[in-house]
C-alpha cells in the first residue's frame, strides 16, 4: 500500500530510483542536484538498494559510464544540473544514437556566466536537440511519478531511448512536500525488470557505435528521429497505465480553464502552480484566462498543444531561458513556428522570466496578461520581453 | 582483493609454440600498409581471447575497424567518443558487476579492455583514465602509442617525442619541431598504485601478448602502454615498422618493463644499446635534427634509463643483498 510521507523532493526522486531497483548510478555532485545522489549513495551504502554507485570524476565520465553500463544491460540512472549537464553535452547525443534507455533527473539551474546556482531552464534548453525524451515535473509527487514512468517508457522495446525528468532546482529539489510513496509491490507490478534489446555479451558479440559515413549518416539520424516520434503513444500508454496502478493521471499537455479562454498562459515546470493560482484569481475577477502546462517537452506534443490553444486569441508564453540573438526565448520560438504552420492562430507574447531563481509572482503573471492583451489589441509586433529587468 | 603477484602465481605463459589461434580482430580492416598499431591491437585482442569485451576511443583504430555496415571486431565492441574509453569501460564493468551480483546474468568471465591512442590517453582522456584507475574497476586499459594524433592528420600530442616533426609541431626558423619531452604515462599510471602496469612493443610480440594476458588476469585496473609505429605519420617505409619498434627498445629509448604491485621489473635488459641516432635515422620526422639535438636526446634517454634502473633497485630491495 502506498503511504503518504513528508519528504524533500530530491529524496523522493532517489526513492523512486530505489523503487525502480536500479543497477548502476554514475553521478557527480553539483548544486542543486546533490541531495539526489547523496541519498542514493546512502541507500547503496546501507544496503537498501543493491546497485553499483560509481563516484566518477566528472559529468562527462558520468554520462560515459552510464552509456557503458546501459550497454552492458544494466538499469542505469544519473542526475545533474547546469555546468554538469553542459559537460555531458557531447555524450548526450550518443546515448540515443546507441539506443540506450538511461534515465536522468535534471535539477534545472542557470548556466554560467555569471555563475549562479539558482533555478531556470537555461541548462536544459541548451540540450533540446540531444534526442532524449524529456518531461517536466511541477511538484514533488510528479518527480516521483515521472521518474518511475521514465524507466517504464525508456526501456519499452518500442522505444529504447534515454529519458530526462526535469525538476526545478531548489524550488522543487530543496522543499519538503507531502508525497504518496508507492509500495515496492505496486512499483514491481508497474515496472518489470529491464530486459535489454541488445547488449555487450561475449555469447553474442555485436559492434556498437560504428562510423556513419555520408552514405548512411542521414538514415541513422532518421532512424533515431523515428524512434523518438514513435515514443509518443507509448509515453501516453504508460501514463494511462500509471493512472490505473497509482490513481494519478498525467498528460503530455495539461490544461486549466482553456475551453472558453481568450488568453492562455503557457508554462513549463514548477512556475505552472503559481500561474494556476493567478489564473484562478483572474477568472474570479471575470477574465477569460486559461493555462496550458507543457509536461512532455520531447517529443513535443504538437497536436495536443494546438488542440489546447485552439480557441485562444492571445498566448502568454513563459520562457525560463534566453536564446540570445533570436527574436524570442526557446519555448516561444518553437510555439510560434508550430502555430505558423497552421496558417493562422493567436498572437504570441513571450516573457523571459524567473532567470536564476528570480521570483515570478501571481501579480507578475497578471501584469504579463495585461500587457499581452493590450499589445494584441493594438496590433503591436509580437512582444518579446525580459521580465523585471532592473534599470 | 588479492595482489597482482598472487593472481599471476600460476600464470600460463604464451610461448612461440603456444600462440593462441583465436582471432578477435578480423582481417580486411582499413589500416594503412605497415601499421604497427593495428598489429599491436590484433595481438592484444588475441591474447585476451574470446572473453574480450572491447571499448575503443575515437581514433585510427576505431575508424579503420568500423565503417558501418562492416566491423572488424569479432568480440563485443563499443565506441562512444574520443576521451572517455576508460569511463565507458568502467560503466560496463560496474553494470556487469551489479547484474552478476543480483543474479541477472551469469559470470561468464568476460574481460573489459579499453583501447585508445596516445592522444586519447595522455591528453584528452587522461582525466577519465585517472578516475577509472583510482576507482579500482576491474578492467584493462591499453594505450596504442603512435606518438601523434594520426587519425586527424599527424598532429602533435604529449606523447610525440622531442624534435619530431608533426603537422602542428613543424620545424621552422624558430622551432626544432616538438619542443617538449614525451610524457611518461606508464609512470603516471603506476602512481595510481594499480596492480599492473607494463610497456610493450609489437617487435617483441610474445612479450606483448603475455603482458596483455597478465593485465586481464590481475584483479583491478591494469595499464599497458604499447609503442606502435606509424609509417604514414613517421615518414618511414612500411616494411620498417617492426624494425623501428625493435630499434627503439635496443636504443633504451622505450624500455620494456612491468610494474607489478608497485615493483618495477625489467623485461629485457639492453646491455649494449644502439645509439639513438640509429633509431632516429630511418624516420623522416627527425630528418631536420642537428647533431647537437641528437646529442641532447641521447643524454636524456641515458638519464631516463638510469632513473628506471634506480626505480627497479628501489622497489626490489630484497634482491640487492
Ligand atoms: C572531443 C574531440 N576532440 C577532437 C576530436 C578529433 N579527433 C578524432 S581522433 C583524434 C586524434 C586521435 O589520436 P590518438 O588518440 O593518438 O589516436 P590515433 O588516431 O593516433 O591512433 C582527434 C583529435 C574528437 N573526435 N573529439
Ligand atoms: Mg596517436
Amino acid at each position: 500500500m502506498a503511504k503518504r510521507v513528508g519528504l524533500e523532493v530530491s529524496l523522493a526522486c532517489s526513492e523512486a530510483v530505489k523503487l525502480a531497483n536500479v543497477d548502476v548510478i554514475a553521478a557527480y555532485p553539483i548544486t542543486p542536484q546533490t541531495h539526489i545522489v547523496e541519498h542514493l549513495s546512502e541507500l547503496v551504502a546501507d544496503g537498501h538498494l543493491d546497485a553499483e554507485f560509481v563516484p566518477v570524476e566528472s559529468e562527462h565520465s558520468a554520462m560515459s559510464a552510464c552509456v557503458g553500463s546501459s550497454a552492458a544491460g544494466a538499469r542505469t540512472f544519473t542526475s545533474s544540473s547546469a555546468q554538469g549537464l553542459a559537460l555531458m553535452h557531447e555524450i548526450l547525443f550518443i546515448a540515443p544514437a546507441l539506443r540506450l534507455p538511461i534515465v536522468m533527473a535534471v535539477a534545472n539551474r542557470s548556466l554560467s556566466g555569471p555563475i549562479s546556482i539558482w533555478n531556470d531552464h537555461s541548462d536544459i534548453m541548451a540540450e533540446r536537440d540531444i534526442g532524449w525524451i524529456q518531461t517536466f515535473a511541477e511538484n514533488g509527487q510528479e518527480v516521483m511519478d515521472l521518474t518511475l514512468h521514465a524507466f517504464k517508457v525508456a526501456e519499452d522495446h518500442r522505444v529504447t531511448l534515454p529519458m530526462i525528468v526535469n525538476l526545478d532546482g531548489f524550488i522543487l529539489t530543496h522543499v519538503i512536500e507531502p508525497i504518496e510513496m508507492p509500495s515496492q509491490e505496486e512499483v514491481d507490478a508497474y515496472l518489470p525488470p529491464f530486459e535489454p534489446q541488445q547488449k555487450l555479451d561475449i555469447a553474442n558479440p555485436i559492434s556498437m557505435g560504428l562510423v556513419g559515413v555520408p552514405e548512411v549518416y542521414t538514415e541513422a539520424r532518421k532512424a533515431m528521429l523515428d524512434a523518438l516520434e514513435k515514443s509518443y503513444p507509448v509515453i501516453k500508454e504508460h501514463w494511462d497505465g500509471f493512472a490505473q496502478q497509482f490513481g494519478r493521471q498525467y498528460n503530455p499537455i495539461e490544461t486549466h480553464h482553456v475551453d472558453d479562454a481568450d488568453t492562455v498562459l503557457v508554462t513549463m515546470g514548477s512556475l505552472g502552480e503559481t500561474a494556476m493560482t493567478a489564473v484562478d484569481e483572474m477568472r474570479a475577477a471575470g477574465r477569460k484566462v486559461g493555462q496550458v502546462r507543457i509536461r512532455l517537452w520531447r517529443p513535443f506534443p504538437s497536436g495536443d498543444f494546438l488542440d489546447a490553444i485552439s480557441g485562444a486569441k492571445t498566448l502568454v508564453v513563459m520562457d525560463r531561458a534566453l536564446s540570445p540573438g533570436a527574436d524570442s526565448g526557446p519555448v516561444a520560438t518553437e510555439i510560434k513556428s508550430l502555430i505558423y504552420a497552421t496558417g493562422g492562430g493567436p498572437y504570441v507574447a513571450d516573457f523571459v522570466a524567473g532567470l536564476s531563481g528570480r521570483d515570478v509572482t501571481r501579480e507578475d503573471f497578471k501584469q504579463m496578461v495585461d500587457k499581452a492583451e493590450a499589445a494584441a489589441a493594438a496590433g503591436d509586433p509580437m512582444t518579446f520581453e525580459m521580465w523585471g529587468v532592473k534599470e | 582483493m588479492i595482489s597482482a603477484a598472487e593472481a599471476l602465481k600460476d600464470f600460463k605463459k604464451i610461448t612461440p609454440k603456444k600462440i593462441p589461434e583465436v582471432e578477435m580482430f578480423a582481417q580486411g580492416h582499413r589500416a594503412c600498409q605497415g601499421c604497427a598499431e593495428v598489429l599491436a591491437l590484433r595481438l592484444a585482442a588475441k591474447a585476451v581471447g574470446d572473453k574480450l569485451i572491447a571499448v575503443s576511443a575515437t581514433g585510427c583504430m576505431e575508424i579503420i575497424s568500423s565503417p558501418y555496415p562492416q566491423t572488424a571486431w569479432l568480440s563485443p565492441w563499443i565506441h562512444v567518443a574520443f576521451e572517455n574509453a576508460a569511463a565507458v569501460a568502467s560503466g560496463i564493468e560496474a553494470g556487469r558487476k551489479a547484474l552478476i551480483r543480483k543474479g541477472r546474468i551469469q559470470d561468464d568471465g568476460a574481460k573489459v579492455v579499453a583501447f585508445a591512442g596516445d592522444g586519447a590517453t595522455l591528453d584528452i582522456g587522461m582525466q577519465a583514465l585517472s578516475g577509472a584507475m583510482e576507482r579500482g574497476h576491474d578492467f584493462t586499459y591499453i594505450c596504442l602509442d603512435n606518438e601523434a594524433y594520426m587519425n586527424t592528420g599527424i598532429q602533435r600530442s604529449s606523447a610525440t617525442p622531442y624534435g619530431a616533426m608533426t603537422t602542428t609541431s613543424p620545424p621552422g626558423k624558430l622551432s626544432k619541431g616538438q619542443v617538449t619531452w614525451k610524457k611518461n604515462m606508464p609512470a603516471i599510471a603506476a602512481a595510481h598504485n594499480i596492480p599492473y602496469v607494463a610497456t610493450a612493443s609489437p617487435a617483441y610480440h610474445i612479450d606483448l601478448m603475455n603482458k596483455v594476458k597478465k593485465a586481464v588476469t590481475v584483479p583491478g585496473p591494469a595499464y599497458v602502454h604499447i609503442f606502435s609505429p606509424c609509417p604514414t605519420g613517421w615518414r618511414c617505409p612500411p616494411e620498417m615498422a617492426i624494425e623501428t619498434a625493435r630499434k627503439i627498445v635496443k636504443a633504451r629509448m622505450f624500455p620494456l618493463y612491468e610494474v607489478i604491485d608497485g615493483r618495477y621489473v625489467l623485461s629485457r635488459d639492453i646491455k649494449k644499446p644502439i645509439p639513438v641516432a640509429d633509431y632516429l635515422a630511418t624516420q623522416r620526422r627527425f630528418r631536420h635534427l642537428k647533431e647537437e639535438d641528437i646529442a641532447y636526446i641521447q643524454s636524456r634517454v641515458d638519464a631516463d634509463w638510469d632513473r628506471l634502473m634506480a626505480l627497479i633497485k628501489a622497489t626490489n630491495p630484497e634482491e640487492e643483498a
